[in-house]
């Protein structure tokens, strides 16, 4: 087994005073994918901005590893730096910026070093297409006025142009319809290897059928209640959530 | 974000706050009475229409209250300011004409290059004179005149006569008043008919002395079917004592002519700066005012319209920002008078620090005026909680069928927006300073590529060391 890229001990999470996460504990070792499910208000949301660093989400006990280093310890863009990334699942908009510079000045960012235009050109050509984005795409601005899958195949587009260590999909899958999901699955399948640690945060099983987990873990009330292989998603796709306390099914709506 | 590491922190932001050693031609003294503007008029050596002009205007100023609206000009002391500072004997054709000290400091804003670079003519004004002045031989050979505005006096007075003063009278305000008393400097432009100047013709103003002020004066006529593109810049020493900058600007835009007039204002923060601008646009003309204030202690400045001609059509874009004890009370006021004229006024601003932007304008649609259109945006941004800004908008319609569109909003950075761009990798001042420019992109795609560049680069000057 390789080491673990993170690692979370006894994570305790507040937000505005009020606690979520009461002791999360979870490893992913580098290069698998973990799925973490559970009904609405479990936490997994607050994980996924916790472990990016949103300051209302106060670490109040227990401690997050990545790669060695001590998540708290630094902030939102230190984190991106070091090879963190989420896909959020609500991204916002900010007007007047364009795609194509975020994106630039992302990568430029996350690497610390400028990345040639001509090749930047070459790398959004490569993963938009992967993405199906038509080239004028790039023009629009941030988010502004996009269809709830355009934002999600645009979070995975960021993932696929920062190659990140490891990658937390908080969501992506919701508001999806199966054609928009089965690009967006593409995009990180493309991207999964030994380099590559990912954390799909869903509520519903639909999304592992695209991308398989090494492993499931399961969060109830602000901890991981059990760990399991795929079968689990599986299992929950039949059972739901009833055995953890809730009435939440796990399989998609129709 | 309790842990990001403070990226920019830097703790004096004007770049432009150096000032040359004082040594001037004429030994300056402050205050105003008739006999200074006497002076000033005999030092020029004007025909005495124009000093019974200035006279006439003076005493005009004299009989008004300064205006109690707008921002707080209680401590401006019209005795303490130098009217008049010549710093050298003659103007340069040529920058090796121009003194060193001068040379230098006009050499540190970058105009030299600039001018080789992108511009059809130059001309650079230092306290109350043009020190430098260049067109390109081309357009002087199509018969345009770019000149300071004194020598436009001198050389071209007929046609001056004509207009001067015709579309600003002394009367206007209180501080069109004063321009007209101790006027010196600014830009004559005349544009023969037809004539399309492709690349912008900029002036630039310095103000190097403490206490001076600046009150040049700028005449533009645009004959029938004629373009032009003009570009201002401005800035001044910091110093602890007040300076005054106080232009008029009257633009005549004739028949299916077109004029964009661009101003980057960055003045330091203990300049006033209450400038009038105003333009008539006669039948199809098109004027554009783009205007850009991002400095000073206080500016209060609304450029006009006047659009007398049917078709005509005016346009206002304009970005302020306030920092740390500055107040931008600006805005813009089309006067509709003809039928089937149009205008659109476009106004962002970003207040930060403590500083207080106010949006004010007027859009006035007279009788008889028939299928008007007008469209006014402002839109307010606020990067932190101690930061203010307010929106004064004025409606005068007197006919039924205009067509008014009015939207305003006030946003601050929200934290979400600077978390999504820090969880990229920005910093916090990378991500806030990305979330400004997004907002000011509508008007900055408007400005040449340079201007965009330079109005980008001082905003982010700005918004250094109240970061991190």
């Amino acid at each position: 087994m390789a080491d673990p890229i993170l690692k979370i001990e006894g994570l305790e999470v507040a937000v505005d005073n009020t606690p979520i996460l009461k002791g999360v504990d979870l490893e992913v070792p580098q290069g698998e994918v973990h799925a973490l499910m559970g009904p609405n208000g479990s936490g997994k949301s607050t994980l996924a901005y916790a472990l990016a660093g949103h300051p209302r989400y106060e670490i109040t006990g227990g401690s997050v590893m990545f790669g060695g280093q001590d998540l708290a310890d630094m902030g939102a863009d230190e984190r991106a730096q070091a090879g963190l990334f989420l896909a959020m699942q609500y991204p916002v908009e900010v007007p007047g910026v364009s795609v194509m510079n975020f994106l630039r000045t992302a990568v430029n960012a996350t690497r610390g070093e400028e990345v040639p235009v001509r090749e930047f050109a070459r790398l959004f050509k490569e993963k938009s297409d992967l993405l199906t984005f038509d080239p004028s795409f790039a023009d629009r601005y941030l988010n502004e006025g996009f269809s709830g899958g355009e934002k999600k195949r645009h979070e995975i587009l960021q993932m696929a142009l920062l190659e990140p260590a490891f990658a937390i999909l908080d969501e992506t899958d919701s508001g999806l319809d199966v054609d928009a999901l089965r690009i967006v699955a593409e995009g990180v399948n493309a991207q999964r290897g030994p380099d590559l640690g990912v954390l799909i945060i869903t509520h519903y099983t639909r999304i592992l059928n695209y991308i398989r987990p090494d492993v499931v873990h399961v969060m109830f009330d602000g901890r991981i209640a059990r760990t399991g292989g795929p079968d689990l998603a599986d299992h929950l796709e039949e059972k739901g959530y009833v055995e953890f306390g809730s009435a939440e099914t796990a399989a998609a709506p129709r | 974000m309790s842990t990001a590491k403070p990226e920019l922190d830097i703790d004096t932001t004007y770049k432009f706050g150096w000032h040359d050693p004082a040594n001037y031609v004429f030994e300056p003294k402050k205050g105003l009475n008739a006999d200074v503007v006497r002076e000033i008029s005999m030092l020029k050596n004007e025909p005495e229409w124009m000093t019974k002009f200035r006279l006439r205007s003076l005493e005009i100023f004299e009989s008004r209250e300064i205006p109690d609206w707008g921002g707080d000009l209680s401590s401006l002391d019209f005795q303490d300011i130098y009217y008049y500072i010549r710093a050298t004997e003659s103007q340069g054709r040529s920058w090796d004409d121009v003194p060193d000290d001068i040379r230098n400091t006009f050499d540190r804003l970058g105009i030299p290059e600039a001018e080789q670079k992108f511009l059809a003519g130059v001309s650079a004004q230092y306290e109350s004179e043009v020190v430098y002045h260049s067109i390109r031989e081309d357009l002087e050979q199509k018969g345009v005149i770019f000149c300071d505005t004194d020598t436009a006096l001198r050389e071209h007075e007929e046609i001056f006569r004509e207009y001067w003063a015709t579309v600003i009278p002394p009367g206007d305000n209180t501080f069109s008043a004063l321009n007209s008393a101790v006027w010196s400097g600014g830009s004559f432009i005349w544009v023969p008919e037809g004539v399309q100047i492709d690349i912008p013709l900029q002036a630039y103003f310095r103000i190097n002395a403490e206490s001076m002020g600046q009150f040049e004066r700028t005449l533009i006529i645009c004959e029938p079917g004629s373009y032009v593109h003009y570009v201002e810049g401005c800035t001044a020493p910091t110093y602890s004592a007040d300076s005054l900058h106080s232009a008029v600007v009257e633009i005549i835009v004739k028949k299916g002519a077109r004029c964009r007039y661009s101003t980057i204002q960055n003045w330091s923060n203990n300049v006033y700066n209450l400038v009038t601008k105003r333009a008539v646009a006669h039948e199809d003309a098109v004027m554009e005012w783009i205007d850009g204030n991002l400095g000073s202690k206080l500016t209060m400045k609304y450029p006009a319209v006047w659009m007398v001609g049917p078709r005509a059509r005016g346009e206002v874009l304009s970005v302020a920002m306030a920092g740390p004890g500055m107040h931008q009370d600006a805005g813009a006021k089309m006067v509709h008078v003809a039928s089937d004229t149009s205008s659109t006024i476009i106004s962002k601003s970003i207040s930060q620090g403590g500083g207080r932007t106010s949006y004010r304008g007027l859009v006035k649609v007279e009788p008889g005026a028939r299928r008007v259109k007008a469209s006014v945006v402002c839109d307010a941004l606020l990067l932190d909680d101690d930061s203010r800004s307010d929106t004064y908008p004025y409606m005068d319609i007197q006919a039924a069928d205009t067509s008014i569109g009015h939207e305003a909003t006030v946003s601050k950075v929200a934290d979400d927006q600077i978390f999504y761009l820090m969880s990229r990798g920005l910093s916090e001042g990378e991500a806030m300073a990305m979330i400004v420019r997004g907002f000011i992109e509508p008007i900055a795609k408007e400005l040449p590529m340079e201007y965009a560049v330079e109005l980008n680069r001082l905003i982010e000057l700005q918004m250094e060391g109240s970061i991190g």
